[in-house]
């Protein structure tokens, strides 16, 4: 029997107006300005596993996170939260209370002029699901604990931490309500590597411990890949890639994650020659037609600069989603067994 | 003879609460074309190191002992003024941020300009033309009209290219790099980095690569210096370093960083923090951390010792501890 759905979004967009002024939009003869931040973005997550968002600054990782939790309404589309509508879960605040979420910066995210276990004890006073001030305390103890701090910290303030403890008093707070989701975003990229390694391994733990289902959003490939079940690459406000962690690292099929991947510069030091991919990513504000990836890809042709392509099960690796018409055409060389990231030869 | 020699470098820090030590006696040198690359975690002092050589430490830091030799010259007793000609003109620099190294009221092409015709015996009409050739050889696509645009009107990646046209336009023998690609997004990186290299290579310019990436490091230093709370722990050549640190600092540090190639049951943490500046303990600066520490290491520093194929600060390798390193595991 499949896992019960935690969390769905279904063809969620989040359109940003950034026009200037209407004055200044009069005389200068513009029209609107909208920033697709998110636009058509769908997938699942199970229960209990960690579905993971890549991709560059401005693919909409983040806006996707704040989509889930609320801070942001779609323009369009709709979010799930366990089978039910997110703005009638997070209305409900017995739902509400199941979701949390853990930001990047430990450094702006916890009130400096509160002290430790006041930051950890609000979600529970705010919920009220304890009412008695001595037993919150033994709670806070307890989180703390949990997270591999001492209980004697609840009385020091967050300036006496460093980067990787403050990061643990975040994931207490976020625990202390008891929440089954976690939506986590760039939880380890303001840490020093040492650090991260303390904060991922911790994450996993908790997981395993409190059967927790995580949203996990980075930028950085190698963690993604310590850390999930299933992820989706980003491009220009789209999903390009949807794929088990497994599959995707092994068999990269969109050309936009090959060029990803092939990017990273790693230890292994093979001395390979890699084809590091041309260009930059374009303006959100004025995406190119087709498929957004076309000017920067070495396999589009004229169908991907008209027609946007739809997230459809790849052929010859079927558990992935791929939005590419070169992988549906088989242009990519895969089902020959000699994938390319070149165009064919005339 | 190595182009640049740092011996002894000693920073320091006076404050209301005493005197803070930044860097602690770090000495290295580079040969000419040559890559060195630095990396530690936030403050470990790398950038601090490369802000002495330069000489712009922010106030009230200040060199307090050691020499930075540049082709066997001292350099970190010059008055402003002369080593304000050696910047720029021997010595390159290129910083994380590209936005705050342009200044935004001048075009790119005046930026470059004005820097050759400062170092270069040249006038402004070759100074532009130059401007527009190294644009070209950056990468820039169409450079003679690019070339009088604002940096505001570039992207991040861009800009950086532009930065780093800037800093080896007046041909420095040596280029001081922190953290060039860290503002970047990974497949520009690729870019800048290939850049980067390929240029130092061409033009037999040293360089000096600041940066917490080890993957940066590993494919483009051709030796790595480890810093810890202000001091080189290991130096050596960068495959051994990556692949076989002697120190189990550096051991542990390229044990945390997450593979990309396979997934790993739990990954390799360093318990702990690195001690602030205010209360580096005594002895080995690590000892709080360190697996194998003894009550030596607590007590006594230990100084760079060769150590496995490079040289190491840790008293495991010193020969009378032989019987521990071979207990620990390390050797």
């Amino acid at each position: 029997m499949p896992e019960p759905i935690m969390l769905e979004l279904r063809d969620a967009a989040r359109h940003f107006d950034v026009s200037r002024p209407l004055l200044q939009r009069v005389i200068a003869r513009e029209d609107k300005r909208i920033l697709r931040a998110v636009d058509g973005v769908s997938f699942q997550v199970p229960k209990g596993t960690t579905l993971s968002l890549v991709g560059e600054s401005g693919c909409g990782k983040s806006t996707v996170a704040r989509l889930v939790v609320g801070l942001y309404q779609p323009t369009r589309g709709e979010v799930f939260f366990d089978g039910m509508p997110l703005a009638e879960a997070r209305a409900d605040a017995s739902k509400r209370q199941r979701m949390q979420m853990i930001f990047q910066d430990p450094y702006a995210s916890l009130n400096p002029r509160w002290r430790v276990s006041d930051i950890i004890a609000e979600p529970i006073r705010a919920f009220g699901l304890i009412r008695d001030r001595r037993k919150q305390l033994e709670r806070v103890g307890e989180l703390l604990t949990q997270v591999g701090l001492s209980p004697l910290d609840g009385q020091k303030f967050p300036h006496e931490f460093s980067g990787g403890q403050r990061q643990r008093i975040s994931i207490a707070r976020a625990l202390s309500s008891n929440p089954e989701f976690l939506v986590c975003d760039e939880p380890t990229s303001a840490l020093d590597v040492s650090v991260q390694a303390q904060i991922l391994n911790l994450m996993l733990e908790l997981q395993k411990r409190l059967g927790l289902t995580y949203l996990f959003i980075s930028h950085n490939l190698a963690v993604v890949r310590q850390v999930s079940d299933r992820v989706g690459v980003m491009y220009l406000g789209k999903l390009v890639e949807l794929a088990p962690s497994e599959t995707l690292f092994h068999t990269p099929r969109q050309p936009y994650t090959r060029a990803l991947m092939e990017a990273i510069p790693d230890l292994e030091m093979t001395g390979r020659t890699r084809i590091p991919v041309g260009g930059e990513v374009p303006s959100p504000i004025t995406p190119p037609p087709g498929c957004p990836f076309h000017p920067r890809c070495p396999l589009a042709n004229e169908r991907c600069r008209i027609e946007v392509p739809a997230m459809i099960p790849a052929r010859g690796t079927p558990e992935t989603l791929v939005a590419c018409h070169a992988v549906e055409e088989g242009r990519d060389g895969f089902l020959d067994g000699k994938p390319r990231l070149t165009p064919e030869p005339a | 003879m190595s182009l640049l020699q740092v011996q002894n470098l000693r920073v320091e820090f006076p404050t209301r609460r005493g005197t803070l030590v930044a860097l602690d006696d770090v000495s290295f040198e580079i040969a000419p074309g040559e890559v060195l690359g630095v990396v530690g975690e936030s403050g470990a002092g790398k950038s601090m190191t490369g802000a002495a050589i330069i000489g712009l430490l922010e106030p009230p830091g200040r060199i307090a002992g050691g020499q930075v030799r540049l082709e066997g010259r001292r350099i970190d007793n010059l008055p402003y003024e002369e080593l304000r000609r050696i910047r720029g003109r021997q010595i390159g620099a290129i910083f994380q941020d590209p936005l705050t190294t342009l200044n935004p009221l001048y075009t790119v092409g005046d930026q470059l300009a004005e820097t050759m015709t400062t170092h270069l015996p040249i006038g402004p009409a070759e100074a532009k033309k130059r401007a527009v050739e190294w644009l070209e050889l950056v990468g820039i696509p169409a450079a003679a009209q690019r070339v009088d645009s604002y940096p505001h009107e570039f992207s991040g990646g861009m800009r950086q290219r532009v930065v780093i046209a800037l800093a080896l336009c007046a041909e420095p023998k040596l280029v001081v790099a922190d953290e060039p690609t860290t503002a970047l997004d990974v497949s520009i990186q690729a870019q800048v980095i290939a850049l980067l290299k390929n240029l130092a290579r061409e033009k037999g310019t040293a360089m000096m690569l600041v940066t917490h990436d080890m993957g940066v490091i590993a494919e483009t230093a051709d030796r790595v210096a480890v810093m810890y709370a202000g001091r080189i722990i290991e130096i050596g050549a960068v495959r051994e370093v990556v692949k076989n640190a002697a120190h189990p600092y550096s051991a542990g540090l390229m044990g945390s960083i997450p593979p990309i190639s396979h997934r790993v049951e739990r990954l390799q943490a360093i318990e702990g923090a690195m001690p602030r500046l205010s209360a580096i303990p005594p002895g080995c600066p690590y000892n709080p951390r360190c697996p194998f520490v003894f009550d030596r290491c607590r007590v006594e520093r230990p100084e760079l010792m060769p150590a496995k194929a490079n040289r190491a600060a840790c008293w495991l390798y010193a020969p009378e501890e032989a019987h521990r390193l071979q207990e620990s595991g390390l050797a």
